[in-house]
């Protein structure tokens, strides 16, 4: 169809026309995700490819030095008179090397069964921890082998240090290839009749050059630490048994494969009916939640930048201090001005459940959402509404066109074209909603045909309580997995989408 | 038909029809600012509020009164001698005092994070730039505090359980990933800067202290601000860093703990009074950074 065919259909076709595009536009959009993935993937491969290539041609054209350097890390570099960093080199090879032998090979080894388990007799008959005795232990094949050990091992070390030290190995790996480039790189300059750049002049580089090393590597460093291998250690947790029975170091986990997204998917009926009941709940939240702060915030800056509205500024503050004060403060006191027999009903000597109904609970959590969020949106979009050029309005008028008109074929395109990312961000930022849910219903009413959650509870306030109250941290990494999975899927498609509707923009 | 008009009747047609729709305007709004004010009116009175309890069947109390406030830091036993902060039932000075200190450390490491990784990702060109941007917005969609019970064993094992400075790494650690708006602040500044210093001979790293800094001030303000405020608002990992050791608690946390089922009657209204107190400074605060704000949500979208 091109751009002829589209105007001479009538209203009623175009609208049509566009509601199919956009649904015929779903299964290309999943499909240009799995084209998305399998470029990165087949990326990643040509980088392992040409990388394995270049390493075997770097060792290929070596010289000497250059040969040694694969062994003995910089071997090349002493060689060619680079002493300092050389000797960087070495010193960080016999550390990895010295790491490994004394604590990570240890742990890496005892990652298979997450720490030696004393059969449950074992433990009960002496309760002793730390006495070297024969223990029994049975690895993911159920394999019993008999060893000799001194410590009854934690599960939770032998997972953290294990992963601690993956990460660490391929940090060395990574040191490890950049040293033969290194000595390869000299090589050539050398080579060349270059005189190879000095220890001082090279150091000067990461003020430079290589500045950006010099910013990233404590940020990196951090985040490695506290945020990745926490969430890595997190990932692996949904694959074994850690739940309010398996605590270490009184009772060791073990991998259960797959049993945990079974158990939530179709095995356990309490836990899965839980999960679909409030994974329902947390799109249609998040859909309403969205779309109602979006619209009514856009017409409440309307309102206030409307021509001839006077005390602009005192309007836009007295929504900005709502939005100002602690969300923790504003919602603990909306769930008592909203409770059955406090607040409001106190005052009115009534008892309405707002909170105590499920249907009504909802309801609630979605306008009070409202009362939070629309001044946010409001503030975005004030700025946003100076930016429309006054000569589309003027022109507008001047083919005679209303303000509902203006409103829906000038602001609302411009503004939603504008704020596609952000109404993404948001969209994201309510399924991860932990707040409202959390202060205003604590995810009550709660049946007790729910798995340690209630009616209102979204993924990410059931992953906490899964944490926090029950202590089923298998469960919980499950549930923050899924989230991610929903969150990356559903913001992937939309780009995408978004990406598409732009080129019909040109139609209306 | 209109030519039976004068063309001042149709003016002031016009005038009273813009007048009433304006008027209508004003009603609206004032509509919604009574709704969206009066949470926040009641909260002020209830702290105030003499007459103990959780609510009142009427709206302004009988008694007015600022021993709530005063109660937040005074508590007497019964012979009439102040307690320690330790023996009060909610130490609200000490929580104060956490907080502070937290939002102070947490403020300087992450906005000096935030800011070198922003630039580095912003005005440098490097090979690995674009993994670096893709694993960020990768990492950002977990659930952020999916990995807490996982983050609280390594606190455990570096010896820092339940102590604030575990806070401290939590709230600054993660910085590097809050590189977003300042980035599409840097990539505002136009290039042409860096290439005029970079003929003069300045190296990246001059050009970062000297050139490009001076010219953030605006979302060097928004970033501390932003990254201070943080501390005072979080509940999810105080609560369950600190689980019962009640001296280490921040205000948010801290304030929840009063609306316990046990405590709730007793203490609803100095809840209140804390709430006041701990809202007015981040309002002040939020109201001077409201346009940095929007500048940093919309990002460079506003540019056009």
């Amino acid at each position: 169809m091109d751009y002829l065919d589209y105007v001479q259909m009538t209203k009623g076709q175009r609208a049509a026309y566009k509601i199919k595009s956009f649904f015929t536009g779903i299964p290309g959009a999943i499909g240009n995700l799995f084209r998305i993935i399998a470029y990165y993937i087949k990326k990643f491969f040509v980088f392992v490819g040409t990388g394995i290539k270049n390493y075997a041609q770097r060792f290929a054209q070596g010289d000497i030095g250059t040969k040694l350097s694969f062994i003995i890390m910089g071997a090349g570099n002493v060689f060619h008179k680079q002493i300092g960093k050389g000797i960087i080199f070495l010193a960080t090879e016999i550390a990895y090397f010295y790491f490994m032998a004394v604590f990570g090979m240890n742990y890496l080894s005892k990652l298979y069964s997450v720490g030696v388990q004393l059969d449950d007799a074992g433990t009960m008959a002496d309760g002793v921890i730390g006495s070297q005795r024969a223990i029994t232990t049975t690895n993911l094949l159920g394999v019993p082998t008999i060893s000799n050990r001194d410590t009854l091992d934690n599960s939770n070390q032998v997972l953290l240090y294990s992963v601690l030290t993956m990460i660490i190995t391929i940090a060395f790996f990574a040191v490890y290839i950049a040293n033969t480039k290194s000595a390869f790189a000299t090589q050539q300059t050398i080579k060349a009749g270059k005189k190879p750049i000095g220890f001082i002049a090279e150091m000067k580089t990461f003020l430079d050059e290589r500045f950006h090393v010099t910013l990233l590597t404590l940020p990196v460093l951090l985040l490695m630490l506290f945020t990745v291998l926490p969430i890595i250690f997190t990932i692996f947790m949904a694959f074994t048994n850690y739940d309010k029975e398996h605590q270490p170091p009184g009772s060791l986990y073990r991998w259960v494969g797959f049993q945990n997204f079974a158990d939530i998917f179709y095995s356990n009926p309490m836990k899965s009916e839980t999960f679909g009941k409030i994974l329902v709940w947390t799109l249609v939240w998040a859909v309403f939640a969205t779309f109602t702060n979006y619209i009514f915030g856009i017409i409440l800056a309307l309102l206030i930048n409307k021509k001839g509205i006077k005390a602009k500024g005192f309007w836009r503050t007295m929504f900005v201090v709502t939005a100002a004060v602690p969300q923790f403060v504003t919602l603990l006191l909306m769930r008592l001005l909203l409770g059955t027999n406090t607040g409001i009903n106190g005052m009115l000597g009534t008892s309405f459940p707002f909170l105590d109904d499920f249907m009504w609970a909802r309801v609630v959590v979605i306008i009070v959402n409202m009362w939070v969020g629309i001044p946010y949106t409001m503030l975005i979009s004030s700025g946003l509404l100076m930016n429309i050029p006054e000569d589309l309005y003027e022109s507008a008028r001047i083919d005679g066109a209303n303000a509902f008109q203006q409103f829906t074929k000038i602001t609302f395109p411009y503004i939603f074209f504008v704020t596609t990312p952000y109404l993404i961000t948001t969209f994201v930022g309510n399924i991860n909603n932990f707040n409202v849910i959390f202060f205003l219903t604590g995810g009550g009413p709660s049946p007790s045909n729910y798995y340690q959650a209630g009616q209102t509870d979204l993924l990410v306030t059931w992953l906490y309580k899964l944490t926090v109250n029950s202590s089923d941290f298998n469960l919980a990494s499950v549930i923050g997995i899924l989230v991610f999975i929903i969150c990356a899927l559903g913001s992937l498609i939309t780009f995408n989408m978004s990406k598409a509707s732009k080129n019909e923009e040109e139609f209306s | 038909m209109t030519n039976t008009k004068s063309s001042s009747d149709m003016q002031t047609g016009y005038a009273a029809r813009r007048k009433a729709i304006n008027t209508l305007v004003y009603v609206i709004l004032a509509i919604m600012v009574v709704i969206w004010i009066f949470p926040i009116v009641w909260l002020v009175i209830q702290s105030l509020r003499g007459e103990p309890g959780i609510s009142t069947s009427y709206f302004f109390p009988k008694q007015w009164t600022f021993d709530n406030y005063i109660r937040l830091f005074v508590e007497y036993d019964d012979q009439g001698n102040a307690l320690a902060w330790s023996e009060m039932r909610f130490p609200f000075a000490q929580w104060f005092i956490n907080t502070l200190v937290i939002a102070i450390f947490s403020c300087i490491i992450s906005t000096l994070f935030i800011l070198m990784v922003s630039y580095a990702l912003s005005r440098l060109r490097f090979k690995s730039r674009k993994t670096f941007l893709n694993l960020g917005l990768i990492l950002g969609m977990f659930p952020g505090f999916m990995s807490m019970a996982a983050t609280y064993n390594i606190m455990e094992i570096l010896g820092l359980k339940q102590q604030l400075f575990a806070l401290v790494i939590v709230y600054s650690a993660g910085a590097g990933l809050g590189y977003q708006v300042s980035k599409g602040f840097f990539d505002t500044i136009p290039r042409s800067l860096d290439e005029a210093a970079k003929i003069d001979g300045a190296t990246r790293n001059q050009i970062f202290w000297q050139i490009i800094l001076p010219l953030s001030k605006p979302i060097i303000v928004y970033t501390a601000l932003t990254t201070f405020i943080g501390p005072w608002t979080d509940y999810i990992f105080v609560s369950y860093f600190m689980k019962d050791n009640q001296m280490n608690y921040t205000v948010a946390c801290g304030l929840y703990s009063m609306l316990g089922n046990q405590t709730i009657s007793d203490y609803f209204t100095t809840f209140c009074a804390g709430a006041v107190l701990i809202a007015i400074p981040i309002t002040i605060l939020f109201v001077i950074m409201q346009r940095y704000y929007v500048a940093g949500v919309t990002g460079g979208a506003v540019k056009g």
